[in-house]
């Protein structure tokens, strides 16, 4: 029984490295600048299906693709933005007329993906895929365990960009005041253009330890919203390490109910809880 | 001189009107400038059932082309209609009222699966259309339509037919097994497969030691397998959807699941996407399947229509196999056509009894259907996954690898076991 629920601890924890790889870009975009981008999760499907065409072709291993596609995709980035500014933002427009255009963005991305890749769920092949490590008895196989190590890298790294760099400091200022960063004469546009365009080159990394973990096909994005947003909210809508905790949780949660009461269980245990945390406190867990 | 103008008038008139009739012979209108029968249908182009759904309008398109080519139905062409509905089943009543009411169709097909035909029944049925369904599992049992006929092959049984071949192959085995896990999705299809595995467990005498259900979006299956192993099962049966297949297959590889028989009715590991991917992680899986290209299944005309459609694949974006649906799309399309042509009309209450009282050969059988509208005679078959060496697709197209472990009228290879022996 022990060595169950350390095996369903050890899954959990795993698998919520996962889940802040995809979130991590939300919780900046959502979370810092307040931009409501459903469409996040089809740019992380973009991002795994990217990676399986280059290692299908090519043999590269998808995590190389998608840190060597990251600059593209913050590219991508910069232009959805600016279109998503121009068009709603700067008209203050952005509530509602914004997501109607990130789920326009998700759909089209969707559609786009069943045009070039086919319907049908893609996976991908790396020596490590098959190897599961046991120490004991407690299962590490590195389906798991690679995406969860890459996570925790970008995270870092994120974190250390947006808390020591001016840039970073920008961000922050623009989620807590934008006319304030004004007056000191940056421009929150173009801080907002380049935050969201980095939360838009996470999903390149995010989109193949995805595909590491789990098959993906073009419309797997709409079963990630929910849950993506559910972590940003609980971790504290702007704090990263808040989103990790947050991740950890859920999978945890999951993984727990799982093995001891049932599958089932587990969405509405990991929902349930979400709801007392943010009962006991409305700004997430490390939410200010 | 004028009457003899008027006498050449009168003759010119008449030798032109001889010459009119001789060319002119009786008054139908030819074949080729007969309006086409438009057939109608709602398909998942998008969407979760896309892969599918996809790969089955080729298998229409496809028996279009030859109907064509070998001169119609009742001498004339036929045009499918058809609509994307999104995976989506709230869309499915609109598509058909259009079809009929605006498109004007003359026949139908069903899209695909059970959640998409279902909410097409009501409006099919009002209209008296034959519903030639493709792959709904005992949908009829809740409508009880005379004209309603489905191609998947799970006879009158449904539900209970799609798991009996697994568990009466495991208890032809040495040693017996006694104890079983059950492991679903929640959801329609797997949910309805998994009342049939605990009527047939249940039938057979053995021991469930472990039921539980999934959310389909589960992302890690590793705390299932654990769970279920700490049951000790001997045979694991699992009913399941393709992302759901391929998690649990990389599980039990990884957790090391110690059951002497492991499968199912596990969607998804029918099509090259997930054989591909997969690879060798699949030796020793038994699934249902209703065609693999095994000699014990070569029925005249499957092979040509097998290298057709595979021929076309690539460029259509499909399953590059096509064993799965497109062999019995095609199906549909020849019963409907040998229906219609032996009743001389497209009276749907005339080709719907007709339907009802006849064997129709196709590519996939001789299919005859029981009175509910399933096959007569269940072909579910149990399919055992052997000799997979690599993750190549070529593979795939020989005999020998996916091995009819059941039924024993079409088995063409000895089922291995125990399966923690078999998997690497």
């Amino acid at each position: 029984m022990l060595d169950l629920f350390a095996n369903a601890i050890v899954a959990g924890v795993l698998l919520g490295g996962l889940y802040a790889a995809v979130t991590v870009g939300l919780s900046i975009a959502f979370g810092m600048l307040d931009v409501v981008n459903i469409a996040h999760p089809a740019f992380v499907l973009l991002g795994a299906f990217l990676a399986y065409w280059f290692n299908d072709r090519f043999g590269l291993d998808p995590i190389l693709v998608g840190v060597a596609l990251a600059p593209v995709f913050f590219v991508l980035g910069a232009i959805v933005y600016r279109i998503y500014y121009a068009a709603f933002e700067r008209q203050s427009k952005e509530s509602l007329r914004g997501l109607a255009f990130f789920f326009g963005v998700l759909f089209v991305t969707e559609v786009g993906l069943i045009i070039a890749f086919g319907a049908d769920y893609r996976l991908v092949h790396t020596d490590y895929l098959r190897t599961t490590y046991s120490v004991a008895g407690i299962g590490f196989p590195l389906r798991l365990v690679v995406p969860f190590l890459a996570s925790l890298l970008m995270i870092t790294a994120l974190q250390l960009l947006l808390n020591r760099s001016f840039f970073g400091r920008a961000v922050k200022a623009v989620s807590q005041d934008s006319t304030a960063l004004r007056l000191v004469g940056a421009n929150p546009v173009k801080i907002k253009m380049i935050g969201f365009a980095l939360s838009i080159a996470t999903t390149s990394v995010a989109g193949a330890l995805l595909i590491l973990v789990a098959p993906v096909q073009p419309s797997s994005a709409r079963e990630f919203i929910g849950r993506m947003f559910a972590i940003c909210v609980l971790g504290g809508m702007s704090s990263l390490p808040g989103m990790i905790i947050a991740s950890f949780i859920l999978g945890v949660a999951e993984s727990v109910t799982s093995t001891f009461y049932g599958p089932s269980w587990s969405p509405a245990v990991a929902f349930g809880f979400l709801l007392l945390v943010l009962a006991w406190r409305p700004a997430g867990l490390l939410g200010r | 001189m004028k009457n003899k103008l008027g006498f050449l008038l009168r003759a010119h008139a008449l030798a032109a009107a001889v010459f009119a009739l001789s060319t002119w012979s009786a008054p139908v209108v030819h074949a080729a400038d007969a309006p086409p029968i438009k057939i109608g249908l709602g398909m998942a182009l998008t969407g979760g059932l896309a892969g599918n759904g996809k790969a089955a309008l080729l298998g229409f398109q496809l028996w279009a082309e030859d109907v064509n080519a070998h001169g119609g139905i009742l001498g004339r062409k036929v045009e499918l209609i058809y609509y994307d509905d999104q995976s989506n089943p709230s869309t499915v009543p609109g598509i058909y009222s259009k079809l009929l009411d605006i498109d004007k169709v003359e026949l139908v097909f069903s899209g695909y699966a059970t959640n998409q035909i279902a909410p097409a029944m009501p409006i099919l049925m009002e209209r008296g259309m034959v519903v030639m369904s493709l792959f709904a599992l005992s949908l009829n049992d809740k409508f009880n339509y005379p004209y309603y006929f489905d191609i998947q092959p799970t006879g009158p049984g449904g539900k209970v037919e799609l798991a009996r071949g697994f568990f009466e192959a495991a208890l032809a085995q040495n040693p017996k097994p006694q104890t079983v896990a059950i492991v679903y999705a929640d959801a329609e299809f797997a949910k309805t497969a998994a009342e049939g595995a605990r009527a047939i467990v249940s039938q057979l005498g053995l021991k469930v030691v472990y039921d539980k259900s999934y959310p389909p979006t589960m992302t890690d299956y590793t705390p299932v397998v654990r769970a279920m192993q700490a049951t000790n099962p001997d045979i694991v049966w699992v009913g399941s959807y393709p992302p759901d297949s391929a998690g649990l297959i990389r599980a039990v590889n990884e957790v090391g699941l110690k059951a002497k028989m492991f499968g199912g009715a596990m969607v998804g590991l029918q099509f090259a996407s997930l054989k591909t991917q997969l690879g060798p992680l699949l030796n020793g899986v038994v699934f249902f399947d209703y065609y693999v290209p095994e000699p014990t299944l070569s029925f005249p005309g499957i092979e040509e229509f097998v290298k057709k459609y595979q021929a076309r694949a690539g460029a259509a974006g499909v399953d590059p196999l096509g064993f799965y649906l497109p062999p019995f799309a095609y199906a549909e399309g020849q019963i409907l056509a040998q229906a219609a042509q032996a009743v001389g009309s497209l009276d749907q209450k005339k080709m719907g009894e007709y339907i009802r009282a006849n064997t129709f050969k196709t590519i996939v059988g001789d299919i005859k259907f029981h009175a509910n509208g399933e096959w007569a005679t269940p072909r579910v078959l149990q399919v055992q996954y052997q000799n997979i060496k690599d993750n190549s697709l070529d593979q795939f197209k020989k005999p020998g690898i996916q091995v009819i472990v059941y039924p024993d009228s079409v088995k063409s290879g000895q089922l291995l076991y125990p399966y923690s022996d078999i998997k690497r």
